[in-house]
């Protein structure tokens, strides 16, 4: 599993990069460990019910990713979407009292976890089926090209969905037409408990971009800027008109399936084993090493991503549940 | 033995594969883990790799290769992991499985069992509650089964395994656990197509299958206590193909009916009972036949709105005094 990339290549990112940015990485994936650490509390606390699927271990493919894109460019997920809302700048508070099922949050209690959906930040929505995000970014991709727009869309999506007809319909059409289109694959190496290699026939998982005509490649998912370089590669492309690419980005979810998984299916060892390779310790130690910024200023993000997630955490269980008599809204436009 | 809800799938599957060896189990996570829900538990050591067989997430596929091994004799017993993701593989169950036995005269059959896991009241919100056996009661060559005791959990789930046609098996998911009977143990089958009278009564009849029988017997008790009202319950059990004249017998007796169902109102499967008691009991009728299911919205995630929808059996009681006033 261990994976062989060009590192040095990576670290050069590092260096081309302004410190800001690289600090926003950080609080980027700071806050989204934090946001999911407190899900996993409240959930286990009752305050979150239903399904909850937590992102702690993969923040840097959304963060590294979606730090690549621009504001205006549109973002598709699933239904361990947390971490990729956030990253693309959505309000906590409205995040977690959606989790909590309230008339304040993001999709106001009507989707919960799963169904995150926030037009204004451009952030396409969170999809509870497999697969199911696939076309709709395709559709994205199709409206950007028939308006002549300079944005991308870009898809997330398990490595469970790649099984499903929708992966191959929607690589294949986003091809033939060329749309600006950046399919990330979230390889964690399981699909509930599923291993890759018992679901599919190849492993190597970007090469499903060849028969597709598209770029095809694998980036280290814990390492944010492998990540950030890869997209913006594929982002660069998209906008010049030369269609969509496939990005597998191999990561690992350091909790289970959801909430309720006991997790019987790997093992302690290989679970330590990623551990140690938590994106967030592996980007602050390499601030560190180059000292572009203190182990004080580091920390400092960290106590105030907390006290935003605490606030949030507030904000969700001070709202108000949604109406009763609003429940047949929105199932029409009005 | 008190067992619950699953266990009896769990057993009746047991038993199946023990019977005849042609049955096999196939889905997401089926085999080590033993579904999501833990249904199949058990099995992949019981029966091995060959006959429990984990798939891919891909459920056009998991039906569409159930009907092509079942053409060749396999009984295939497939799980879709939500009732919700049966919609992936609607191609392969209305126009490939459905039809089959039909387009080629006679010369094939297709016995498979689809197993859903359906219903709401567990937050799961707009793609992991949903009730979605009226999609499939209108088309001819499936049948569609709903059970809501443990009993029948059993016993129409081996029906189903035996049945030459295609079988859609919605198992209600808040049963799984919190419902448990002491059954007999070993063979029986409950017949498909049967509905079952849960309680005898004179004034008013409920008619409901699924997770909403339990709802409308704990009513119907409600009122018999409170209002001395005396109503029948009338369990459907199958809905495709539906035991009419069980429907229109309850109906003539009592002249009121109440049909209660988890899934939604409009198009809901209430719309098929009401229509046969109008069309043919309708001299009978002391009064309109009702219908009380979830409303025409989306199962919300916010768990008071969930409870706002669904019907339960404070709805249920409202709704048989209304009707016994009329
Ligand atoms: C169409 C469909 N089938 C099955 C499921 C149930 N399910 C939810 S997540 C999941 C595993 C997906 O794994 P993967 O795509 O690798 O994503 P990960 O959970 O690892 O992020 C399954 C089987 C579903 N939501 N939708
Ligand atoms: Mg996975």
């Amino acid at each position: 599993m261990a994976l062989e990339r060009d590192k040095h290549v990576a670290q050069h990112a590092l260096l081309t990069l302004d410190e800001a940015q690289l600090l926003a990485m950080y609080r980027k994936m700071s806050l989204i460990r934090r946001f999911e650490e407190k899900s996993a509390e409240m959930y286990t606390r009752g305050k979150i019910t239903g399904f909850c699927h937590l992102y702690a271990g993969e923040e840097a493919v959304a963060v590294g990713a979606i730090e690549a894109l621009y504001d205006k460019d549109y973002v598709v997920s699933t239904y361990r979407e947390h971490g990729h809302c956030l990253a693309k700048g959505a309000d906590p508070r409205a995040v977690m009292a959606e989790l909590f099922g309230k008339a304040t949050g993001i999709s106001h209690g009507r989707g919960g976890s799963m169904h995150l959906f926030d037009p204004d930040i451009r952030f396409m929505g969170g999809y509870a089926i497999v697969g199911g995000g696939l076309p709709l970014a395709v559709g994205l991709g199709l409206s950007i090209a028939y308006k002549e727009e300079p944005e991308v869309a870009c898809c997330f999506f398990g490595d469970g969905a790649l099984p499903q007809g929708a992966f191959h319909e929607s690589l294949n059409l986003a091809s033939l037409w060329k749309l600006p289109v950046i399919f990330i694959c979230e390889n964690n190496f399981y699909g509930m408990g599923t291993l890759v290699q018992n679901a599919i026939c190849q492993e190597e998982l970007y090469r499903f971009a060849e028969p597709y005509k598209m770029p095809g490649v694998r980036v280290d998912g814990m390492d944010v800027l492998d990540v950030y370089r890869a997209v913006t590669e594929a982002a660069a492309r998209a906008r010049e008109g030369d269609g969509p690419s496939l990005i597998e980005a191999v990561t690992y979810r350091f909790r289970g399936h959801s909430m309720s998984d006991p997790v019987e299916y790997r093992s302690k060892r290989e679970e330590r084993i990623w551990q140690e390779r938590d994106p967030i310790k592996n980007l602050r130690r390499r601030l560190l090493a180059e000292k572009r910024v203190s182990e004080a200023r580091l920390d400092q993000i960290d106590a105030e991503v907390g006290a935003v997630i605490d606030d949030a955490v507030k904000f969700a269980d001070e709202s108000p549940e949604p109406p009763l008599e609003e429940l047949a809204k929105n199932v029409y436009v009005e | 033995m008190e067992i619950t809800y699953i266990q009896a799938i769990n057993q009746a599957l047991h038993e199946e594969m023990h019977r005849d060896e042609n049955v096999f189990v196939m889905g997401e996570d089926v085999g080590e883990l033993g579904g999501a829900f833990k249904a199949t538990e058990g099995l992949l050591a019981a029966f091995g790799e060959e006959r429990v067989i984990d798939t891919p997430i891909a459920e056009a596929l998991i039906v569409g290769a159930g009907v092509g091994a079942a053409v060749l004799g396999m009984r295939p017993v497939v799980e879709m992991q939500f009732a919700d993701f049966i919609s992936c593989a609607f191609d392969q169950i209305v126009n490939m499985a459905a039809t089959l036995r039909y387009r080629h005269g006679g010369r094939a059959s297709c016995p498979m069992v689809i197993r859903a896991p359906s219903g709401a009241g567990v937050h799961g919100a707009l793609f992991h509650s949903q009730n979605p056996e009226a999609w499939f009661t209108r088309v001819p060559g499936l049948k569609v089964v709903a059970p809501a005791t443990v009993y029948d959990a059993k016993g129409l789930l081996k029906a189903a395994v035996r049945d030459d046609d295609p079988v859609i098996y919605f198992e209600h998911k808040r049963l799984y656990r919190s419902l448990k009977d002491d059954i007999p143990e070993g063979d029986f089958v409950v017949p498909i197509g049967v509905a079952e009278l849960r309680q005898e009564g004179e004034e008013l009849s409920i008619i409901t299958y699924g997770g909403a029988l339990n709802q409308c017997l704990d009513a119907a008790r409600i009122v018999a206590k409170e209002d001395g009202l005396s109503v029948e319950v009338l369990d459907l059990r199958t809905l495709l193909p539906l035991d009419r004249e069980a429907v229109l017998k309850t109906a003539r007796k009592t002249g009121k009916v109440l049909v209660v169902h988890e899934d939604r109102l409009t198009g809901g499967f209430g719309g098929e009972v009401a229509a046969l008691i109008a069309e043919h009991a309708f001299e009978d009728l002391d009064a309109p036949v009702r219908r009380l299911a979830a409303l025409d919205a989306h199962t919300a995630f916010s768990p008071p709105l969930e409870e706002y929808i669904l019907p339960n059996t404070n709805k249920i009681v409202d709704a048989i005094r209304s009707l016994a006033a009329y």
